[in-house]
């Protein structure tokens, strides 16, 4: 099957490309229709985070072979500013980019596994699994 | 030995000059190019070579045609860079047979020349390709945006593919001016052909319906597909009092109703058939 990817986050149309690879990988492993459009999903908001909020970033895509079932892991990371605080961060409705402040805290939902790493002038990775049903 | 960076040009273009039939001839049978397309090469080459004194515009924009000429006969542009490099496996030859220190080193000096000739043969087609590109998103992103009537009153946008920025103020902008011209007060969003509503594409939408309602006109968003309704829900996007349904066809008949059309269906004629056993 497919080794793990390296993408760049530099530009909208990154994001899309890197939604679209996701969006293949997810099928190939055989996660169902919902979940398909949960990590997809997931997958765009955390790269246009990055994009918005470090100026761009890259993302490495792996496919774990679990126990029982497959799973569908993203790496985000970014060489940005950080983030100061990470609860806040995650509350809903909080934004610094002038959007819903939805983003980070419904990725976390939409996924399985979610793990944040970031501290002011460190940048940010966000660590977002899936597993098949 | 060191040789006199002046002499060794001087020696590699007279070789150039003298030799021309025959590296012409040996430049043709190598790049399997005709031979009239590399002899106006060659003649521009000669002219920049003796009088233009290092100006190459000419021989640029011949390039230029040339690589656009080969893309319609269906050549790859690696092709027509090496056609462009094989004039120096022809000088090459040319100058080993001088044996010359001076032949030798002009000709690294002549083939640093080609080879910037021939990168630029490669540059010529990716800008004529990233020119295409360019205005074939344009067009698509006046394309990929009607604004349909559905009834009097009723306009409708169906919306495939990605919803960023640029083309969210593209369909705002044609919504609006439709509602306008048309005095619709319905406008249907149809997102059946959106692969996934994430909160960006979230903002856009509501945006928009926002827009339409200052207009004083209602928004109904349809073609809401299962997956995408779990997604919507599980990240916390709240739609409030916007109208949504799963298909256009519902959305139709509510903003009909809406509208004041009743629908009534006609009676249907039963048949009743009797089939006979044996």
């Amino acid at each position: 099957m497919n080794g793990p990817t390296e993408m760049p986050i530099a530009t909208n149309g990154d994001v899309v490309l890197v939604r679209q690879k996701v969006r293949g990988l997810a099928a190939e492993i055989g996660l169902s229709l919902v979940d398909q459009t949960k990590i997809v999903t997931a997958a765009s908001e955390l790269a246009r985070n990055a994009l918005v909020h470090a100026g761009g970033g890259r993302v490495h895509i792996e496919v774990l072979h679990g126990a029982r079932r497959p799973g569908l892991r993203l790496v985000f990371s970014d060489e940005g500013p950080g983030i100061p605080d990470l609860e806040q961060a995650l509350t809903e409705g909080w934004s610094t980019g002038g959007g819903l402040g939805l983003g980070l805290s419904g990725s976390r939902r939409l996924v399985d596994e979610f793990d944040l790493v970031s501290a002011p002038g460190e940048g940010t990775r966000v660590t977002v699994t899936k597993w098949a049903r | 030995m060191t040789v006199p960076d002046e002499a060794a040009k001087r020696r590699i273009v007279d070789l150039f000059l003298s030799e021309e039939e025959r590296l012409l001839r040996r430049w043709t049978q190598l790049s399997g190019a005709s031979p009239d397309e590399l002899r106006d090469l060659y003649q521009a080459l000669r002219t920049a070579l003796v009088d233009g004194a290092g100006d190459f515009a000419d021989v640029r924009g011949l390039l230029a045609e040339l690589s656009r000429a080969r893309v319609r006969q269906g050549h790859t542009p690696s092709d027509t860079a090496r056609m462009v490099f094989s004039l120096k496996e022809a000088l090459y030859e040319a100058a080993e047979a001088d044996g010359g220190p001076e032949a030798l080193r002009g000709f690294v000096w002549f083939s640093q020349l080609v080879d910037d000739l021939g990168l630029y043969t490669f540059e010529t087609y990716t800008a004529a390709r990233e020119k295409i590109i360019l205005d074939q998103a344009e067009q698509l992103l006046e394309l990929s945006t009607p604004v349909v009537k559905l009834w009097e009153g009723i306009v409708a946008v169906p919306l495939v593919g990605t919803l960023d920025s640029a083309r969210t103020q593209v369909v705002m902008e044609k919504l609006l001016q439709t509602l306008v011209e048309t005095g619709s007060e319905h406008a249907v969003i149809d997102i059946t052909g959106v692969p996934a509503v994430d909160t960006q594409v979230a903002q856009h939408l509501l945006k928009t319906v926002v827009a339409a309602r200052l207009m004083g006109a209602e928004c109904v968003i349809s073609g809401i597909r299962p997956q995408i309704a779990h997604t919507i829900v599980t990240l916390g996007i709240e739609f409030g009092d916007i109208v949504t349904k799963a298909s256009l066809a519902d959305a139709l008949s509510y903003a009909l109703r809406r509208s004041g059309v009743e629908i009534t269906g006609a009676e249907r004629a039963r048949i009743a058939v009797r089939a006979e056993r044996p």
